[in-house]
């Protein structure tokens, strides 16, 4: 079926493809597969199927909660062969992709089309649309314009049987269920996308990018509620904190002031005058709430700066600890300053580090504890402090995740949000796609076999972003 | 504003015979007849209406009409339309988009948590309360458009938008892609087979701007076209009366159309969804979201 070229079955690789971009460990990859076309893929996971044996859809490994972490020695079904663009419809606009392609990638055939994908996480320049698709990808642009499952229009599936279907339609809704709807965002436990149909955005005619620094956070905080509250959506609000700027700014030089206890940075795009009413408005109501300075960037150069030091804020953390956790949860965004607050004193507490950068509009925290491992008792500190920080988080009336998903790592933590009938209720949508209970177990939902440790935790892959 | 609560629709659900659930009864042909279900209804009213959170907790049976004015007062909208007797959880379950989805989005986007009564007569949450969240399934999004096949909706929480500040339905004979490439993300494109009609919407100079390069092309300011009462699936030809949702792959016309066409893999997984939820097949019997065709 597949070339062997196309399988590897030695130990480097299947040592490889027993990590992804998380800290999580757990079992061992079996048989790694690089099929390149849709019946490739069904000719895997049928053979799986026919044998009893689990497999692991994986894309670029970027997941960041151990979602392609293999369990039980699975086939690895890789897709970052399936890297074609299949087709591109500018009038109707929406393009076919292979789930291999880049997320970037697209947007780079795409300049120059006045039309742009908009989905934008982070590791955008390595994750996938596959992976995307998997986790119902977000990123800092997803305020306005939502995530991944607002631009995918329809999905090419390999079911866990093997059977192949197309969820959802280029235009409008497909009769019967949004199974597309149900299906993205299922962290690979569904089926496997073969070929995704994506919705592409018309690009903005303006774009403005500001900057507004603080001596408080909680002055920031306030401010992206109030800016809401005022019936405005900038296309992104993005908040770093002290730690984060202090780190970032000698490499970066985006002219983040050191002195500040957290910047804000707001994105408005649309017509000229809406952008233009909309910078003034928010130039009054970050003063009101304790801006320092609002700097509006006066041209692309500048606003490419602003934008790296938030693209790249991960990637600056070496120079402080060897270690990092990340997390991922959200909260109701009036409720940022406080719960912030609450962040850094459980981290205080046990006497660690930590950063936060993250996507202040939806309410989307990324509190990044730094640590060094060889420090004798650090690792139980970390991990019962990343429990407080969803604890908490939850308490405030949030969520357990915003756009990393749940994976292996945050499974445990789902009877938090979730009652028994909730979960019940989930796990009838997992078992009518996958009836045998093959695809990518032991992830998302509690129930089920256990398998991979945040205890393992260690030193994250080179390049993760967030 | 009460707290929404759900025990009186599960003590009506029960656990045993078929029950629909009767809204404004505004759609109550669409995806087929309930039989001699018994009728159970859902709590109305608003219990929390938070425009810093753009979040609105509502009951399902409160009309779209009291939601949309309720809403107006504190500068906000959702994207749920409905003829006039319609209710929320009617909305939600028919699953059509708005006109004006362009701008106000999808139904499919909307719904960020519903409380619901399933068929073993218990009471579950399908998502959660927050603008963005990736946990776990997304159950919303399943249920949208779902006929209340799956369960029962009662209390749920919607993503609003603010209300833009100014818009204009402007029409004429002039191509439809001539007015898509003059305009920047238009809440509403809709073709005759002869005339565009669209609806620009945002800041009062940018809407302006927008008509006068409207009017260059030939278009002039008019009101919102009235529809004809049917819902088909574009399928590349106009029929006579028809009128196009540009982009969104609706046909709105005046006759009875034949049901879609769905592929044997989709209609098998989606009967294994409802038999999963639904094993005796008693909530909103009858119904099947496979006849609906856009």
């Amino acid at each position: 079926m597949l070339g062997r070229d196309r399988v590897e079955v030695g130990a480097a690789a299947r040592s490889l493809y027993s990590r992804d971009g998380s800290v999580i460990r757990g079992g061992r990859a079996g048989i790694v597969c690089f099929p390149e076309t849709t019946e490739e893929v069904s000719g895997c996971v049928a053979t799986a199927a026919r044998h009893g044996r689990p497999f692991v859809p994986r894309g670029a490994g970027t997941g960041l909660t151990g979602g392609a972490v293999p369990c039980d020695e699975p086939v690895m079904v890789v897709t970052t062969r399936m890297d074609v663009i299949h087709e591109v419809d500018l009038e109707r606009r929406l393009a076919w992709v292979g789930p291999g392609v880049v997320n970037l990638d697209l947007s780079r055939h795409l300049v120059g089309t006045g039309l742009h994908f908009a989905p934008d996480p982070s590791s955008q320049q390595a994750c996938t649309i596959g992976g995307n698709v998997a986790n119902n990808s977000g990123g800092p642009h997803c305020l306005l314009y939502g995530v991944t499952s607002a631009h995918v229009l329809a999905v090419e599936v390999v079911l866990p049987d093997g059977e192949v279907v197309v969820l959802g339609a280029e235009e409008g809704r497909a009769p019967g269920y949004d199974l597309r709807g149900a299906f993205v965002g299922g962290e690979g436990t569904l089926g496997i996308a073969t070929r995704i149909c994506v919705r592409l955005t018309e690009d903005p005619p303006e774009v403005a990018t500001l900057l507004l620094d603080f001596d408080r956070m909680e002055g920031a905080a306030d401010t992206v509620s109030a800016v809401i509250a005022a019936g405005i959506v900038p296309a992104a609000l993005e908040i770093m904190d002290q730690r984060v700027i202090e780190a970032v700014e000698p490499f970066v030089e985006a002219g983040y002031p050191l002195d500040a206890a957290a910047v804000l940075i707001v994105e408005l795009d649309g017509l000229p005058a809406g952008v233009a009413v909309a910078i003034s408005r928010i130039e009054a109501i970050g003063s009101a709430h304790g801006a320092r300075t609002v700097r509006v960037a006066a041209d692309e150069d500048e606003r490419e700066r602003i934008w790296k030091g938030r693209k790249n804020a991960f990637g600056a953390i070496a120079v402080i600890q060897p270690d990092y956790y990340l997390n991922d949860t959200v909260i109701p965004r009036t409720r940022l300053a406080e719960v912030l607050a609450r962040i850094y004193e459980v981290i205080e507490e046990r006497d660690l580090m930590v950063m936060n950068v993250f996507h202040a509009g939806d309410g989307n925290l990324h509190p990044l504890i730094m640590f060094d491992a060889r420090e004798p008792g650090v690792m139980e500190r970390v991990l019962e402090a990343g429990e407080e920080i969803v604890r908490i988080s939850v308490e405030a009336g949030g969520v357990l995740s915003g756009e990393h998903g749940i994976g292996l790592e945050k499974k445990r933590f789902m009877t938090m949000q979730f009652a028994p009938a909730d979960l019940e209720a989930q796990d009838h949508l997992r078992r009518a796609f996958d009836v045998e209970g093959l695809a990518n177990p032991a992830k998302v939902l509690p129930s089920g076999a256990s398998c991979g440790h945040v205890t393992s935790l260690g030193r994250a892959p080179e390049g993760t972003w967030v | 504003m009460g707290v929404i609560d759900l025990t009186a629709l599960r003590d009506e659900v029960g656990t045993e015979g078929p029950v629909c659930v009767r809204g404004g009864g505004t759609r109550w042909a669409v995806g087929g007849a309930v039989g001699g279900a018994r009728v159970v209804s859902t709590p109305e009213g608003i219990e929390a209406l938070e425009p810093a959170e753009m979040t609105v907790v509502v009951g399902a049976g409160t009309t779209v009409a009291d939601l949309a004015d309720a809403l107006a007062e504190r500068g906000q909208e959702v994207a749920l339309e409905g003829p006039a007797g319609a209710t929320v959880g009617g909305a939600l379950m028919v699953g059509w988009n708005p006109l004006r989805r362009g701008r106000l989005g999808e139904v499919a986007d909307v719904l960020l948590q519903a409380d619901c009564v399933g068929a073993d007569g218990r009471v579950f949450t399908a998502g959660g309360p927050t603008v963005k969240n990736v946990t776990g399934y997304d159950l919303c999004r399943l249920l949208v458009g779902s006929l209340g096949t799956l369960a029962l909706v009662g209390r749920v929480i919607l993503r609003t938008r603010p209300v833009p500040e100014a818009w204009a339905w402007m029409g004429g004979e002039v191509p439809s892609h001539l007015v898509l490439d003059a305009v920047y993300r238009p809440a509403a494109v809709l073709w005759d087979g002869t005339r565009t009609t669209v609806r620009v919407e945002g800041h009062g100079a940018d809407v302006a701007d927008e008509v006068n390069r409207l009017v260059a092309l030939g278009l002039v300011e008019t009101d919102q076209p009235i529809l004809p009462g049917g819902r088909d699936r574009w399928s590349g030809v106009l029929p006579a009366d028809g009128v196009l949702e540009v982009g969104a792959g609706v046909v709105h016309r005046s006759d009875v159309v034949a049901p879609p066409e769905v592929s044997v893999g989709v209609r098998a997984l989606g009967d294994r969804i409802r038999d999963a939820f639904d094993p005796a097949r008693r909530l909103n019997p009858g119904r099947d979201p496979h006849r609906v065709a856009a």
